[in-house]
């Protein structure tokens, strides 16, 4: 599966070198606003809040976490659907942080998004035909064999019957439907997709089949994709690197065999320890001891202090709640946002059963009250 | 690899499940072709009985309308004929009692008091003023309503708060003083009159599209396709027009049919009042007014204009509703 790193092309861009796309520090914090005529801030619901990340060229790279977490904040800002409210946005060593809608269209072409919810992204008053050649339209891009001709090509190439160009959305399955959304995004031949949860809204069968599709695709036209899901188990089918977030930070980031493996932020060890394992039989080498969270994720609008993760986390220490851990580089390729990483011991045996017993025993007011007295 | 279901078998051999169901092998893709939004609707259209009289009605006044001077020619008398025989002056300008109005062979709908004027010419003329001052205007206030409707909603913040407190405010006027007082005041030749006539009706009716098309507007801004647009680079134009009024179509077509008949009673109240069309310019609307002289007399005056405003509103209420119904995906009848 792994679409190893392709070499990027010679003409490598002025700044950024192997990045196609960065986030440095970026932030989307979301005014609540009150008063009937004159509002008035009265908090910031802080969705994203200071990432830091980085895309190379033809990889995929998993962004994982919990709902709620600001992946799909992410997404939208590295779209440019969103303006940061702190923070930059790099496309090829440009700054697209802050461009209007006139100066980002010839950008668009490079970046494109599939997004999550097949019923609601596709417009019910507009022709399959009209959908996937709006961005042609858009984009005034004249195609050799005119819109209609290409339309149906892209149709073609996501496996679906040229013949329907004049079909409405309502027609089709959701599975057909999400690949009339991935022909759209490939109708400007863009060098990075992001896929906003793509398949969470499908059967599991037909998931398989979607994922399938994109990459077959990512190989065919070297693609690199942001691939935003909360399912384990497809992101570790299709990710070259995954990352992790919590409460709108960037908790992990590693090559997904070593992340998969070692996890070492306590986030991810209890994330991935509950991916159910089919096979019976594998069951108990395979399933780590399941890491149970108390409580739930805190409001992003009043985040704790330090780690945001300490409320809920079993190894958290004074430490946690008065110094924000940053992201370091513990194994290579993998970095961290913690003081107290998961050693080896902790994995396997004692270790995890111990880890399961302490973060049971966390009293859940804690984790729902930010200002809770820190845990010892 | 670890995931159980996902074989690295390609698609396009397999053309998936989903495909096969709606394609059966064998049937040919033109056979279930599919039907558009506005296809169903008239399917389910067709079905509603009473939608389809309202919609007949309302062809048959409209080519009344149309058609008043040939109708005229055969069946009435010129518009401004006066027949000054057919009214008895020492009764006060009326007919002889016990003709309803005057109502013979000759005059189907009687005379005018006084004038002794054809009534059903001043009628199928009347049509003619009425729809074309009501269409007119829910032309203009649709125009109004939709495109500051679908701007406040789609845009929010200053723009909406804008928008919608003019709406209040318009909503909140006492729209028949207000008319009174300013048609009062306007030159008085008979076009600029029936402009300033529009003119009021749709200044007072386009909030209450307005507010519709902003309702529906904030719901759908939200929806994916909209962020898809912008993701492909559309500007707010082809995202408000393109994108959104599409999707706008059927209540503004619905609403559209209901505000009609308000607008046709606005007139006749605007023309019953004294400030609506001038004479000589036949309306329902002052026809009535006359009467209002007549009525203990002869009912008949009343009667025959209130029952053409009735006929007329009537028929737009209920092709309206009907439209709605059709056009409703959740109306399950």
């Amino acid at each position: 599966m792994s679409t190893s790193t392709q070499s990027q092309p010679a003409a490598a861009p002025q700044r950024g070198g192997e990045y196609l796309l960065e986030v440095q520090g970026v932030e989307k914090h979301f005014p609540i606003l009150r008063g009937a005529f004159f509002k008035r801030k009265v908090g910031a619901v802080r969705a994203v809040d200071g990432i830091d990340l980085a895309v190379k060229a033809g990889e995929t790279l998993g962004l994982v976490g919990e709902s709620g977490c600001g992946k799909s904040t992410t997404g939208r800002l590295m779209t440019r659907l969103l303006e940061p409210t702190g923070g930059k946005v790099i496309l090829e060593g440009r700054d697209i942080s802050h461009l209007g809608v006139s100066q980002m269209r010839p950008l668009r072409r490079e970046i494109q998004m599939i997004f999550q919810d097949p019923y609601s992204s596709l417009n019910p008053r507009h022709t399959v035909g009209s959908i996937i050649g709006a961005p042609l339209q858009v984009q005034n891009i004249k195609t050799a064999h005119g819109q209609k001709r290409e339309v149906q090509r892209l149709l073609e190439l996501v496996g679906l019957n040229p013949e329907h160009y004049n079909r409405y959305p309502h027609e089709f399955s959701g599975g057909q439907r999400q690949r009339i959304g991935i022909a759209r995004a490939l109708a400007l031949q863009p060098k990075l997709i992001i896929a906003d949860e793509p398949v969470s809204a499908l059967d599991v069968s037909i998931q398989a089949q979607v994922v399938n599709l994109l990459d077959d695709l990512q190989r065919e036209f070297n693609l690199t994709y942001v691939f935003i899901a909360h399912d384990l188990s497809v992101v570790k089918h299709i990710s070259d690197r995954v990352a992790v977030m919590y409460l709108g930070k960037v908790v992990e980031v590693g090559p997904r065999d070593g992340l998969y493996a070692e996890p070492l932020h306590p986030y991810t060890y209890a994330l991935l320890s509950a991916v159910p394992v089919p096979d019976p039989d594998r069951r108990d080498k395979a399933q780590r001891e399941r890491v149970l969270l108390t409580g739930d994720v805190p409001s992003p609008i009043d985040p704790p202090s330090g780690c945001r993760f300490r409320t809920r986390c079993w190894k958290a220490q004074d430490i946690c709640a008065q110094e924000e851990p940053l992201l370091r580089e513990l194994q290579p390729g993998q970095t961290v946002a913690c003081h107290f990483p998961i050693t080896t011991e902790e994995r396997s045996g004692k270790g995890a059963q111990a880890a399961r017993a302490a973060a049971a025993e966390i009293p859940v007011a804690a984790s729902t009250d930010p200002f809770a007295e820190p845990i010892a | 690899m670890t995931m159980g279901p996902v074989t690295s078998k390609s698609d396009e051999q397999v053309p998936s499940v989903e495909e096969a169901t709606s394609t059966p092998p064998g049937v040919p893709a033109k056979a279930i072709e599919g039907r558009s939004l506005g296809q169903i609707a008239w399917t389910r259209l067709k079905r509603d009985k009473v939608a389809l009289t309202g919609a007949s009605v309302i062809v048959f006044l409209v080519l009344v309308a149309i058609f008043a001077p040939v109708i005229n020619k055969f069946l009435g008398h010129p518009i401004n004929e006066f027949h000054q025989d057919k009214i008895n002056p020492s009764l006060g300008g009326i007919p002889e009692p016990g003709t309803w109005g005057g109502i013979s062979k000759d005059f189907l709908l009687g005379v005018q008091p006084v004038t002794g004027r054809d009534m059903f010419s001043q009628i199928i003329y009347g049509a003619r003023v009425s729809l074309l001052v009501a269409l007119s205007a829910t032309v203009v206030a649709v125009i109004l309503g939709v495109v500051l409707g679908i701007t406040a909603g789609y845009f929010g913040g200053f723009v909406d708060s804008a928008v919608s407190r003019l709406m209040d405010l318009i909503l909140a006027f006492p729209y028949l003083l207000f008319s009174i007082a300013l048609i009062s005041v306007v030159p008085v030749t008979t076009a600029w009159r029936i402009g300033v006539v529009v003119g009021v009706i749709s200044f007072f009716s386009w909030p209450y599209i307005g507010r519709i098309v902003r309702g529906q507007t904030l719901s759908l801004r939200e929806r994916e396709f909209v962020e898809a647009a912008r993701s492909v680079g559309a500007g707010p134009t082809r995202i408000l027009f393109r994108e959104l009024l599409p999707n706008l179509v059927a209540p503004i077509l619905v609403y559209s049919t209901l505000v009609i008949p308000t607008n046709i009673v606005f007139e006749a109240s605007l023309s019953f009042l004294g400030v609506g069309v001038l004479p000589p310019t036949p309306s329902w609307g002052r026809l009535l007014s006359d009467a209002v002289n007549y009525y203990t007399y002869d009912p008949v005056y009343m009667f025959v204009p209130g029952l053409a405003i009735f006929i007329m509103v009537l028929a737009f209420n209920l092709f309206g509703d009907g439209l709605r119904d059709a056009l409703d995906p959740k109306a399950n009848r």
